[in-house]
């Protein structure tokens, strides 16, 4: 029998990262907007869009932090084989997979403002996600939007450093939402 | 009545059509072999080789072929083949003391452990047209000494400069080399970067800023400490063995200039070195490299700007490449009907609006 | 597994040496990491290691790397160069998607989920499940007035554009009116001032949309967005608004007043014909029988 750690990656990596990422874009493109995606089999413990998400976008090139709950040695041994990126501290994580309460939001790099792309994407797994709770309004919202968020004050926060900051992908299940730094909360 | 013109992609497939027959040219004449273009075009093979940062002398043959000998186009073919490729890694840095050298000359010592050797070179030729060569010749012979000497390591003359202190040290490079192939390019660029553009730059783009520094602007007056041509063998650490296995050679071209250096705030008056390294048998790109260099060192060695071209890193790194440059330059053959039309509809209203001004002006005075 | 066996399972497109939309998958997850920063920081634009690709820098290669990172296997693809489908170049790139992703494409905008364009907007309004990807000779709105990325990447930083401001007001000055005709600079949620690339002014109020619209530059090595809906304002002054103008005609072939017009000499005495640059909704305008003034009796002599 295989190592877990060997399966649960895309079939058709090409196809399914495309498929994947389209559904990732539009959700950043679209904050509020609740897509669905397929193709990863993670370990117990992380979701299947988490698990899609690592897989579209993470490589040796992308530092990931893990929190306490993720950073297992199943874990690990499935990032690193699927993609290759090296595990850091949060302070120096390009990517990074927690539940809300145990990511050290305040850690992460949030650019600068000569290059404020230089900053962290936070993959945070949340118990739920529905269109409904904060309002949000700014790019890519047409009038508003509401998305259950964990932390309105943090995530407002993050929204005053713009055009520092944090972007955020929620994952549920197979289920993905995001909210860019440019997102307005109330 | 108008009927829209259409038929682009008939355009297009007909122009490869009749660019593929007039790269064969007339065929009666014996169509030219990608072996006869790589030894005996060896040089354009070389700056292909080097402009197009992959050495692979018969792909870069097979792309002079292909280009109907536009050794720009050629470096294009190259380079877009050279990124779907994958990467297995990175060699050990090269060690060109260790170089098996068919030439090696120096202008700053008469003479040096090594010794002068001229090689195969263009220099002292009478640059008169050979004739006998347009008749097909007989193979030319060069004299060889019946009992040479397996070659040794030549030592860099530069290093006696350095056991005698006068020479800057060049920090050791501990972090791996960036790579502008890989990563977008930021500034300002450290040298690695610098040299990285330099070497794959455009051989006449850098002749010229190399030659702007020897004409005053940014004058640095430069000897050839040494410039040297020849098989270097490249080297891989296999981390599964535990050691490095040589996976072959390549040709290079190495010149170090030495510069004098009256010394600055920061450092004590001393040599300073700039440096080439290039690809087969390119000296002029070589040594032009080394003057580019040396010029864009201006601030780590607390030197003026003196606003010359061939310091400001930015100017010569946003300008070296040929292939962005002539995409660029080319693309404007593009059409440009939208633009220009709004241009146009801007300067009749312009001129509408002026002649319509002068009027009322002219109204006003009567 | 090796990269020779990786190939051999490689989706079975007509160019099967190379991968789906011929970039590598590590190339396309670089590209899409800087494409979601770029739509998180609407008008900022993202550095990204821009590929050599098998067509010249300045042709669209940063349009096409785009397009490459987001286009699935289930996109219907349109390519227009000018507004039209049947450009030369527009023509190449189609083919270079036909030929390395083996999608669907087409001339009809609605039909279409991702657009590449050089030079213009289509006319028809377009939706939130369109992608629309520019081709971006030069990304730097600033670039014509400093020539140093350092010297404009201080000012991005600083949102400082007083020399943007003075540019155009000395163009009032002088001809009394801007004169900045194509890529009109605009200004993206009031922070980041942006280059449209150039698109007439004529489609600059359309830059706000439902669709999603990312820029690609290779040669600069940018990547810069607007997610659908953002506000995007072309920079004026109060006395002096903004105007999208376009040549004062309809269209010769199928009388369209709303349209971007084209202008070409159709006889020795410099006779002229206006027709939209947008092909496909000139000729969707012409299959309902609308026709202007020079259009041809029967529809099929526009074949």
């Amino acid at each position: 029998m295989q190592r877990p750690s060997l399966t649960g990656g895309f079939r058709d990596a090409p196809k399914d990262a495309a498929f994947a990422f389209r559904a990732v874009m539009n959700t950043m493109a679209k904050p509020g907007e609740i897509n669905s995606v397929t193709g990863a089999e993670p370990p117990a413990g992380l979701s299947i869009a988490a698990g899609v998400v690592l897989l579209t976008l993470c490589d040796p090139e992308t530092p990931v932090y893990l929190a306490p709950r993720f950073d297992l040695l199943e874990v690990r041994d499935w990032i690193t084989f699927h993609t290759g990126a090296p595990f850091v501290a949060a302070s120096a994580a390009h990517f990074a997979l927690g539940t809300w309460g145990e990511l050290p939001l305040g850690d992460f790099p949030v650019g600068s403002a000569a290059y404020p792309d230089r900053s962290a994407t936070l993959i945070v797994e949340v118990d739920d996600l529905r269109s409904e709770g904060a309002t949000l309004s700014g790019p890519g919202i047409k009038d508003s939007a509401a998305l259950s968020l964990p932390d309105r004050a943090a995530i407002q926060q993050n929204a005053a450093l713009f055009p520092r900051g944090l972007d955020f992908i929620f994952t549920c299940g197979d289920r993905l939402a995001a909210l860019p730094r440019s997102t307005k909360v109330s | 009545m108008y009927v829209a013109v259409k038929g682009g992609e008939r355009a297009i497939d007909n122009a490869h059509a009749w660019l593929a027959e007039e790269r064969r040219g007339d065929a009666r004449v014996r169509e030219l072999s990608v072996a006869q273009i790589r030894e005996q075009m060896t040089l354009a093979v070389n700056r292909v080789m080097a402009e197009g940062s992959l050495y692979d002398p018969d792909l870069a043959a097979l792309a002079i072929k292909q280009a109907r000998g536009d050794l720009i186009e050629a470096v294009f073919l190259i380079r877009a083949y050279r990124t779907t490729l994958p990467r297995f890694g990175a060699s050990r840095p090269m060690d060109t003391a260790a170089m098996a050298c068919d030439r090696r000359v120096s202008a700053t010592f008469k003479d040096a452990p090594g010794g002068q050797v001229l090689g195969p070179t263009f220099d002292y030729t009478h640059r008169l047209l050979d004739f006998k060569l347009a008749a097909d010749g007989e193979v030319p012979f060069a004299p060889e000494l019946a009992d040479a000497e397996p070659s040794k390591d030549t030592p860099h003359i530069m290093e006696f400069l350095d056991r005698e202190g006068l020479m800057q040290r060049d920090t050791d490079g501990r972090t791996p080399p960036r790579d502008l192939t890989r990563e977008p390019l930021e500034l300002p660029a450290t040298r690695d970067l610098r040299l990285q553009a330099l070497t794959r730059g455009d051989e006449g783009f850098v002749l010229g800023m190399a030659y702007s520094t020897q004409r005053g602007y940014a004058r640095n007056h430069a000897f050839v400490a040494e410039l040297r041509i020849g098989k270097v063998a490249v080297e891989m650490d296999i981390p599964e063995l535990g050691f490095a296995v040589e996976i072959g050679e390549v040709e290079l071209t190495e010149c170090e200039t030495v510069n004098q250096f009256a010394g600055s705030k920061t450092e004590p008056p001393q040599f300073t070195r700039g440096y080439g390294l290039v690809f087969g048998m390119s000296e002029r790109k070589a040594i032009s490299m080394a003057l580019v260099d040396r010029a864009l060192r201006w601030e780590e060695l607390g030197e003026d700007n003196l606003g010359a071209p061939a310091q400001d890193a930015e100017f010569v790194l946003y300008h070296a490449d040929n292939i962005q440059a002539t995409g660029f330059l080319e693309h404007i053959k593009l059409p440009h009907y939208v633009d220009f039309q709004s241009e146009l509809e801007l300067i009749r209203k312009l001129r509408r609006e002026a002649t319509a001004d002068r009027g009322a002006h002219r109204a006003a005075a009567e | 597994m090796t990269q020779i066996e990786q190939d051999k399972n490689a989706p079975d497109t007509v160019m099967s040496d190379y991968n789906f939309a011929y970039l590598d998958e590590q190339t396309k997850r670089m590209i899409r990491r800087a494409i979601l920063k770029s739509l998180a920081i609407p008008g900022y634009q993202v550095p990204f290691a821009s590929r050599e690709m098998p067509m010249p820098y300045g042709w669209g290669t940063g349009g096409v790397q785009v397009s490459a990172a987001v286009l699935t296997p289930d996109d219907t693809l349109k390519v227009i160069d000018q507004g039209a489908d049947d450009t030369t170049n527009a023509v190449s790139i189609r083919r270079f998607f036909e030929k390395t992703a083996g999608v669907a494409v087409t001339e009809a905008t609605a039909e279409a989920s991702i657009i590449q364009t050089r030079h213009r907007i289509p006319e028809a309004e377009l939706r939130e499940d369109q992608v629309l990807v520019y081709q971006v000779p030069i990304p730097e709105p600033l670039r014509f007035l400093e020539p140093s990325e350092v010297e404009t990447r201080k000012m991005h930083e600083l949102e400082e554009y007083g020399l943007m401001h003075v540019k155009l007001y000395e163009d009032i000055a002088q001809h009394g009116a801007i004169a900045t005709a194509y890529a009109y600079p605009v200004k993206v949620e009031g922070r980041y001032v942006m280059d449209p690339s150039p698109i007439p002014k004529f489609d600059n109020p359309k830059l706000e949309m439902a669709a999603i619209q990312l820029f690609g530059a290779g040669r600069e090595q940018r990547i810069y967005a607007l997610p659908p809906h953002t506000q995007v304002v072309s920079l004026d002054f109060e006395d002096y608004p903004f105007e999208a103008s376009k040549a004062d005609h309809p269209c010769g072939l199928c009388g369209a007043e709303d349209s971007y017009l084209d202008e070409l000499i159709v006889d020795d005495e410099g006779g002229r014909l206006f027709m939209c640059s947008d092909t496909d909704y000139c000729a969707a305008r012409q299959a309902v029988g609308h026709r202007g003034s020079d259009a041809s009796p029967t529809l099929e002599g526009v074949a």
